[in-house]
């Protein structure tokens, strides 16, 4: 290999890496505020990329059927539970946050079906469908396991996983999609050659990271989430409630999943499953900051990216298998670092 | 003896319905519980592994991968006999366990998972990938194994030799739980601390249940490999290791036999799902995996425990007392008493700027009560964990028996002949009073994983069984031996810790606020407690704010106010001293 292929292999890395950064970011935010480990994170992606392809096809995407089923068992949850605690006063609240709110997009999507939109315009409405899954998901399956173990929290959210790509598998599709790119230009620079998309995934990845920043250190709604990630028991004793720091969380889950679904839309054609491979890598990059500090975070979705492209340039068939078991030598990397003081958390029994 | 027990009777039938299946049921019925028998074997595992080790793994469709691939290979590509293949499944998987292991059970918490997750299908690419393993289109004509020319080809000869390795599997591991490896595999999410204040290696005993795991996966693999003679990647990619995941979590994570139903539910369950979907949908193939993950989450919403704890609820299950020895176990020769025990020199300990025990020094003496007092806030239980472990310290040396212990890790010291009780008590709930008291005498016995399995312990554990039943006795809660930790009152709780921590032969007993939140009532139990182990000449050290509790009891006490030693003395000279009331009230009125 010579200089100029590194040169290539890595600008190529770092590219892809940057898809893997606003998931990564997720991943920890999901993490520090819920102790969930957010697995579907790149079921969403998938999702997302796929709405924007099914719109560009002129064909009513398969997210309004999933939205729309997530909605109705979240309304039903909440009603139950409501009725159940004689709260029926507060039905409406829940019929507006739970069935009218994630009916809006649909709306939105089923009129404009078979309207020629403008690229942003697509992308923006793919998002307003995206949005509310994480929140949905959050309502019905993990709110009833508040006081569950990270363990049960985990096995719960791997299937969640499954259960979103058999759904997906329902509503999309086997076929695989790819989108239009924003544009097809392609710059030089002496031996180097970007593409404008390159460009604009960079572009977005430094753009939401940096958005991301300004949430937590300028909002209210930024800093409740920060001072939940600290102390959960001091949050609530001031007042932040665990419910709506979390549905806060899990909407900016969607939009930075459906954001990276949009970016990774153009470059790779994906199918109703390829978002696991795409989240478990952000993860391994989330790993590297020990699923505590969003910098290096970043940085380790970046080294996976790099990785990656160098991976497929050595052996195109173990790439999978390289990129995983990098994981190991974090991990041992990682424990080297936090020392042994890992298990005094005593868990609860499951049988 | 009493009615025959519901458990007994569904045994019994169980094992006489396994053994006229084939004679009776379809040929049908035989496959489903072939692959019934082989997800019970890596269910099993997986009942050890996350049930009572608390360690999800999400990759044991890829061990079970490399058992099977390991057989395939040897026996096809170089034309060994399947045994051969059996030897080399294991020397393989233990090889890969133990590495994997060694390097992922160090991380604790949701790492493991992830990373079972990870190598998972980094294992699952390798079989697709690998010339020598046939890629993508497996290995075909394996042949089947055979006993001195007896072929088990046909579906119901290898079924017997599935349900007889299941049987045996069963029935090892449930010996196991009831020896001493089998008590601490049980307690091990108890935490770190308190299995290293009984001797219990964390680590190694995690690493151990990975491998039996593993192993158990790759038995199973190698009974796959020959039923089906045919291997390709898919069946063990993270999907079926979900499904495993489920047979042990339906079943009753915790149980031998929630394996069994777990396996039997997961595939009738999945043998209709493929039956009705169709039906549904033209996507059906795939659809099962979202039935299969909405009934795993509602599992894990409303009865984590499984079908086994929802049994045990309509048939509790009364406990027997074991067989108790004669003689109890040896015990370490105690020193003379008088003889100087512990010596404190100025140990420090800074928790970043705020210096939570500062410079303090202190002695004791073989046979001798010491009081650790002072009020909140003073660094008493930081002192505390300085000496028995559990923190590092930024200075100074702590010795035992003329032993530097400065520093040395919590196990040794507790081996050395430390025994400690927890502020908050940590008695493994769900176990039995007796159970947890036997944890004490781990680091007095010896049966290892392979004795226990074997039931060559029994001599050995009737003694451990003798020992932990005399300090119950000792403290007045052997009429309570066989009741659950977890249902006792705290006052009696504490008092488990404290027969636990004299299982364990102590040189010292250290007490943390054994008195906090306690009754008065209890708090007197305690203290008669405490008086009575004195005249047995124990030597104890304990840390206490209670006043009143303390001074009645010690024969000697130090003061601490603010991380330094303030005085020590008798607890008249205590009593006296300006500076402690000072301490304690803010100044003499």
């Amino acid at each position: 290999m010579d200089a100029e292929i590194a040169l290539l292999l890595t600008i190529d890395g770092i590219a892809n890496g940057a898809i893997y950064v606003l998931i990564a970011l997720g991943t920890v935010l999901i993490f520090s505020v819920t102790r969930v480990m957010f697995v579907p994170f790149g079921d969403i992606a998938a999702v997302s990329a796929l709405t924007l392809a099914m719109l560009q096809g002129g064909q009513l995407p398969g997210t309004v059927w999933l939205v729309a089923l997530l909605a109705a068992i979240a309304t039903v949850l909440e009603l139950g539970q409501l009725a159940q605690a004689g709260k029926l006063a507060q039905a409406p609240r829940a019929i507006l946050g739970f069935a009218l709110l994630p009916a809006l997009p649909i709306a939105a999507a089923v009129m404009l079906n078979g309207v020629p939109l403008p690229i942003f315009a697509q992308m923006l409405l793919t998002l307003a469908l995206v949005t509310p899954i994480a929140p949905l998901i959050d309502r019905i399956v993990f709110r009833p396991l508040a006081d569950a173990s990270a363990l049960v929290l985990l096995m719960v959210a791997v299937a969640v996983h499954f259960a979103l790509s058999g759904l997906s598998l329902m509503f999309f599709g086997p076929e695989g999609f790819r989108t239009e790119p924003i544009s097809r230009e392609i710059f030089t620079f002496g031996p180097v050659t970007l593409s404008a998309q390159m460009l604009f995934m960079l572009g977005a990845a430094i753009l939401f990271s940096w958005l991301l920043y300004v949430f937590f250190e300028r909002t209210i709604a930024g800093k409740s989430l920060r001072a939940t990630a600290i102390n959960r028991v001091g949050a609530r004793i001031v007042g932040i409630r665990p419910a709506r720091t979390s549905t806060i969380a899990y909407i900016l889950a969607s939009l930075l999943g459906g954001i990276s679904g949009l970016l990774i839309g153009p470059v790779a054609t994906l199918y109703y499953d390829s978002g696991f491979l795409i989240g478990l890598k952000a993860f391994v990059g989330a790993v590297v900051g020990g699923l505590a500090s969003y910098p290096m975070a970043a940085v380790g979705a970046i080294l996976i990216g790099i990785l990656e492209s160098f991976a497929s340039f050595w052996s195109s068939t173990l790439k999978e298998s390289i990129v995983f078991a990098a994981l190991i030598p974090i991990l041992v990397w990682r424990s080297f670092l936090s020392g042994s003081h890992e298990s005094e958390e005593e868990d609860e029994d499951i049988a | 003896m009493t009615a025959l027990k519901p458990h007994l009777i569904a045994t019994i039938f169980g094992v006489i319905w396994v053994a006229i299946a084939p004679f009776v049921a379809s040929a049908f019925t035989i496959t489903l519980m072939n692959y019934i028998g082989i997800g019970a074997i890596v269910a099993l595992g997986l009942v050890l592994l996350t049930g009572l080790g608390g360690l999800t793994s999400f990759g044991q469709a890829a061990f079970v991968g490399i058992g099977a691939y390991s057989t395939a290979w040897l026996s096809v590509k170089v034309g060994y006999s399947p045994w051969l293949g059996l030897i080399l499944a294991l020397v393989v998987m233990g090889a890969i366990a133990l590495a994997v292991g060694f390097v992922t059970l160090r991380v604790g918490g949701h790492y493991l998972p992830l990373s079972t997750i990870a190598w998972g299908i980094a294992i699952y690419f390798l079989f697709g990938n690998i010339p020598g393993l046939g890629q993508h289109d497996g290995i075909a004509g394996i042949p089947p194994i055979s006993i001195a020319g007896w072929s088990f080809a046909s579906n119901s000869a290898v079924y017997y030799l599935i349900w007889i390795a299941l049987g045996l599997a069963m029935v090892a591991i449930s010996n196991l739980l009831q020896s001493r490896e089998g008590r601490a595999v049980r307690s091990l999410r108890g935490g770190e601390t308190m299995l290293a204040s009984v001797g219990i290696d964390l680590f190694r005993m995690r690493l151990i249940i990975f491998v039996i795991a593993a192993l158990l996966a790759a038995i199973a693999g190698w009974l796959y490999a020959h039923m089906n003679r045919f291997v390709s990647p898919s069946p063990f990619e993270v999907r079926p290791s979900i499904e495993y995941l489920l047979m042990a979590m339906s079943g009753g994570a915790g149980s031998v036999y929630g394996a069994v139903i777990g396996a039997t539910l997961v595939t009738l369950l999945k043998d209709k799902i493929q039956d009705v979907l169709p039906y549904l949908s033209k996507n059906a193939g795939q659809l099962e995996i979202i039935v299969f993950s909405v009934l795993l989450i509602i599992l894990l919403q409303r009865a984590r425990g499984g079908i086994v704890s929802i049994l045990r609820r309509i048939w509790p299950v009364t406990p027997t007392l074991p067989t108790i020895g004669e003689r109890g176990l040896e015990k370490r020769r105690q020193p003379e008493r008088g003889q100087p025990l512990l010596e404190i020199n100025e140990i420090t300990k800074r928790f970043g700027g705020l210096v939570a025990v500062n410079k303090v020094s202190f002695k004791l003496a073989t046979g001798e009560i010491l009081g650790l007092i002072g009020p909140n806030g003073a660094g008493k239980s930081t002192m505390f964990n300085l000496i028995t472990g559990s923190l590092k310290s930024d200075g100074g040396t702590a010795r035992f028996l003329d032993k530097d212990i400065t520093n040395a890790p919590q196990r040794r010291i507790a081996v050395g002949g430390i025994g400690r009780t927890f502020q908050h008590v940590k008695l493994r709930p769900n176990m039995s009073v007796l159970d947890n008291v036997l944890l004490g005498t781990y680091s007095r016995t010896s049966a290892g994983f392979v004795t226990g399995a074997l039931k060559l312990d029994r001599a050995e554990d009737a003694e451990a069984v003798a020992e932990a039943m005399r300090q119950l006795e000792r403290v007045g809660l052997a009429d309570k031996a066989l009741e659950p930790a977890g249902s006792l009152p705290l006052g009696s709780q504490r008092i488990v810790e404290v027969a636990r921590a004299l299982a364990t032969d102590p040189i010292l007993l250290m007490l943390d606020e054994p008195a906090a939140g306690l009754r008065r009532q209890e708090k007197d139990q305690l203290g008669q407690l405490l008086r009575t182990l004195r005249s047995e000449g124990v030597t104890i050290l304990l840390v206490e704010h209670d006043m009143d509790f303390v001074m009645g009891l010690v024969d000697r006490a130090v003061v601490m106010v603010f991380g330094s030693k303030l005085m020590d003395g008798t607890p008249a000279e205590v009593r006296a001293s300006p500076q402690v009331q000072e301490a304690y009230l803010g100044g003499v009125a």
